[in-house]
């Protein structure tokens, strides 16, 4: 038990070093790293949000806003594939998006059956192997059609949207000049969104609670004001409220959208007022063009995110493909509209359904507060240590330090973050370790007393405890692996250094401390043990 | 000499004591979980959800003032608690009602109106917690406390014997009521970072049991003519400077932790101080002396231990 082979004693060491060489860069200061040469570790242990201060917000999309938008998308295809359609365009009548479908009745009967096979068409599954994301069908009522999306179409509306959503979200928080943004999607329907150092995450939380959905509608001038003061919209209009106040009454369908956006600037109106500027693609500058072309005189309005931002007269045609939008901004509030417009609409609404932020100087109060904690702690398992073991209690000691810093290791090299719970994590990994070597010598001493000589005595501690020792830690990696899998946050920082922990002390604990037992047991060859 | 602090060949009748123990073990328990039924837990965001807002201040503020200028402002009802010092305070409100801005609303209220009113007010930590999202909290907790108590008894089972398992899990309950006691006593708030602690309050408590279980195991085939009691209190005692060292050194370290550490840690901290003396306690008086009223008895040796085996043979 105590003969340890050259080999075993070389490729100890050898992890040991490994880790020390990972767990390096945490000593370094960056200029330093930023000198190394290549292939050396230079991964610095990142401190969680609560250790450096900054903003975790978790953002939540509802499914059914995607469903709408995946009906709403589906109400294009359906207009446009029909007027499309061959010998002419389909005639429909009655369409609605009600529940989760949408419905239409064809005003040709005789032609149903074309517009049946035109959409069974269009709503192929992509792809061998692919699942039909709507389901076509007749309703009851002669010519009528009813597309339905099927479950596995709307998951994957809400994926795409999702991975849509996240590059958005980049995007703005790029625009913001922030830092090293952690921009995750956690679940189905959720983003996690880690911004560090962030002073303010007003502004932050400002931007990523717009969709930004920009539309251009033509006003609807000849709605009767008292139905529309009774709520009441003409048909293929609808109210919108203004910002300034008030409300309009404006044409369902859009000329142009935001998507055909290409480029948006801070710029001032000709009095000299923050104002937005915005540039079309060539096919939106097109439709543009055409569009104010064809009302020039008439008022259109600038919706943004169902509410009329600004509601000029088309006083000529604008060719150009750009624009101004006016309305009483000031700068910091003009620039927002011009990143939101920039970095194009969310897919989806987002809710902010978490937030924590952290200031950053309370932050360096807790990493003060436990960097002194953490050294007084383990003084004070040192000092009993050593009193109560001797030479043992000096080789656990020299064992507990190399596990520290086999953790940061580890923990630097694969990229975990260091929370508060993390360095509560350490401590009692401490105290893991530290069961082990009390254990052991504890045993030791027994043996000691039942009259063992020394390398009888110190093989049996060592075999006898080991079998304990193990049966411990691994109900305790079972405990930490439940926490890892259904913790969340703080208990999640919490498990992963408990996990690296457990098998970073009882490598320290047993086999290394068994290692430099045995040198000193083979080269001092000690008659009486002192412990 | 080293020091020992169980003094050698310690003998004391831990299994004579067993009534006493389980006695106090109910009644600890029954009171806890009355404490818990009365009082019930202080819940944090994380669970309740709402909004929390640790703002410090120049100097320290009358509570009283405070908390009417927070509910001046009109956005529900508030909860205000001294965090560390008397010049920290948390601020609790209710999630309010609206879209996704309206958390954000709230904070600029409450900041605008402090900002006024106190000079040098800063807002060190907001956190906001959605209802729905604190149900999952609550659901993730549980099943994370379940299936940790859930795991070790199958674990101790197939390693030992079913008394084991009914033994650990018995004094593990106990150990985890008298902690959740504990917070409805103190009303120190509840929320993730302690189910954390309760988690590692369970390891912990099963480290004990299971170096004691260990020893029990190892008696009852050393010794097959000796009485139950005997053995239990024998390993018991056996294992006695190993628990006290252990727990010693464990709560040195913590308690350097609860008075030096970050304030933010307090309550987990707390919670783990209390369930190493809970977990020591029941693991010494409890768990192991359960065993006798299960009906362990020696000369029956449990399943044989195959490493156990292999390492006499090489002792």
């Amino acid at each position: 038990m105590l003969d340890f082979p050259k080999w075993k004693i070389w490729s100890t060491w050898a992890v040991i070093a490994l880790c020390a060489l990972l767990a390096l860069p945490n000593a370094l200061p960056q200029s330093v790293l930023d000198g190394l040469p290549d292939g050396l570790p230079k991964s610095q242990l990142p401190l969680g949000l609560d250790l450096r201060g900054g903003s975790h917000l978790m953002l939540e999309a509802l499914p059914a806003d995607v469903e709408k938008a995946k009906l709403e998308a589906l109400e294009e295809t359906v207009r446009g594939e029909l007027r499309a359609a061959e010998g002419g365009a389909i005639g429909i009548s009655d369409l609605s998006l009600s529940g989760n479908r949408l419905s239409f009745s064809v005003t040709e009967l005789a032609r149903a059956d074309q517009a049946m096979q035109i959409l069974n068409k269009v709503t192929a599954p992509l792809g061998l192997g692919a699942s039909r994301e709507v389901d076509v069908a007749r309703g009851s009522i002669p010519g009528q059609i009813i597309l339905t999306p099927t479950s596995a179409g709307i998951a994957a509306a809400v994926d795409s949207a999702m991975a849509q959503a996240v590059e958005v979200i980049r995007k703005r928080i790029d625009e913001l000049g922030t830092r090293e943004p952690t921009i995750v999607r956690q679940g189905a329907t959720r983003i996690v969104v880690q911004v560090p150092g962030l002073q303010d995450p007003e502004a932050l939380k400002a931007l990523l609670g717009k969709t930004a959905k920009l539309e251009f509608k033509l006003a609807d001038v000849t709605a009767d004001p008292v139905e529309v003061a009774a709520g009441r919209a003409p048909p293929g209009s609808q109210i919108l409220p203004v910002q300034q106040g008030g409300q309009m009454v404006v044409k369902r369908r859009a000329i142009i959208s935001g998507d055909q956006l290409v480029d948006s600037q801070v710029s001032t109106d000709q009095n000299g007022a923050p104002a937005v500027s915005f540039r079309f693609d060539s096919t939106g500058g097109r439709r543009f063009a055409q569009a104010t072309t064809e009302n020039v005189g008439r008022p259109f309005a600038i919706v943004l995110d169902g509410v009329v931002i600004s509601a000029p007269n088309i006083n000529e045609p604008i060719l150009g493909g750009s624009g101004i939008i006016m309305g009483n901004y000031t700068v910091a509030s003009a620039n927002e509209l011009a990143i939101l417009l920039r970095s194009g609409k969310l897919p989806v609404e987002l809710k902010v359904v978490e937030e924590r932020t952290v200031g950053p100087d309370l932050g360096a109060d807790s990493i003060r507060a436990g960097v002194i904690a953490s050294i007084v702690s383990v003084s004070a398992v040192a000092l009993l240590m050593i009193v109560t073991y001797g030479r043992f209690g000096v080789y656990s000691v020299l064992a507990l330090v190399i596990n520290v810093i086999m953790i940061l290791g580890i923990m630097s090299a694969a990229g975990f973050t260091l929370t508060l719970p993390g360095i509560a994590g350490m401590v009692l990994t401490i105290g893991a370790a530290v069961d082990a070597n009390v254990l052991i010598n504890e045993r030791i001493r027994e043996e000691q007393r039942k009259g063992r000589g020394v390398v009888n005595s110190i093989e049996t501690g060592f075999i006898d405890a080991s079998r304990t020792i193990w049966d411990a830690n691994s109900l305790n990696i079972i405990v930490a692996i439940i926490m890892f899998i259904f913790g969340s946050g703080p208990i999640k920082g919490f498990a992963v250094v408990l996990s690296i922990g457990i098998a970073t002390s009882v490598f320290t604990a047993v086999t290394l401390v068994r290692l430099m037992v045995s040198g000193w047991v083979a080269s001092a060859r000690p008659q009486s043990l002192s412990i | 000499m080293p020091l020992k602090l169980v003094p050698d060949n310690t003998n004391i009748g831990f299994v004579k004591l067993r009534f006493i123990a389980f006695a106090l073990t109910l009644l600890l328990t029954i009171g806890a979980a009355g404490l818990l039924a009365v009082r019930g837990l202080n819940l944090g965001v994380d669970f309740v959800g709402g909004l929390t807002m640790q703002v410090e201040f120049a100097k320290a503020p009358a509570i009283d003032t405070l908390r009417e200028r927070v509910d001046r402002i009109g956005v529900g009802d508030s909860a205000l608690q001294e965090f560390g010092n008397d010049r920290t305070i948390l601020i609790r409100l209710p999630l309010p009602e609206g879209d996704q801005n309206a958390v954000q609303r709230v904070v600029g209220k409450v900041r605008t109106a402090l900002e006024k009113d106190y000079q040098g007010v800063k807002f060190a930590r907001v956190e906001s917690v959605s209802g729905k999202v604190s149900d999952e909290l609550i659901k993730d907790g549980l099943l994370a406390v379940g299936f940790s108590m859930l795991f070790v008894a199958a674990f101790t089972w197939f390693r030992f014997e079913w008394y084991f398992g009914v033994s650990t899990v018995v004094a593990l309950v106990h150990d985890v009521v008298v902690t959740l006691g504990f917070f409805a006593l103190t009303q120190l708030e509840f929320d993730l970072n302690i189910v954390a602690a309760v988690l590692t309050i369970i390891g912990y408590s099963l480290n004990d049991k299971v170096v004691i279980d260990d020893r029990v195991r190892e008696n009852l085939r050393k010794y097959r003519q000796m009485d139950i009691k005997q053995i239990i209190d024998l390993s018991v005692n056996e294992t006695l400077p190993r628990t006290v060292m252990t727990s010693v050194t464990l709560l040195a370290a913590l308690l350097a932790l609860l008075f030096l550490g970050p304030e933010v840690i307090f309550g987990f901290t707390a919670a783990m101080v209390l369930g190493i003396i809970v977990g020591t306690y029941s693991s010494i008086f409890v768990s192991s002396s359960l065993l006798i009223s299960l009906g362990v008895k020696p000369g029956v040796p449990p399943v044989e231990d195959k490493r156990a085996a292999g390492a006499e043979r090489i002792g």
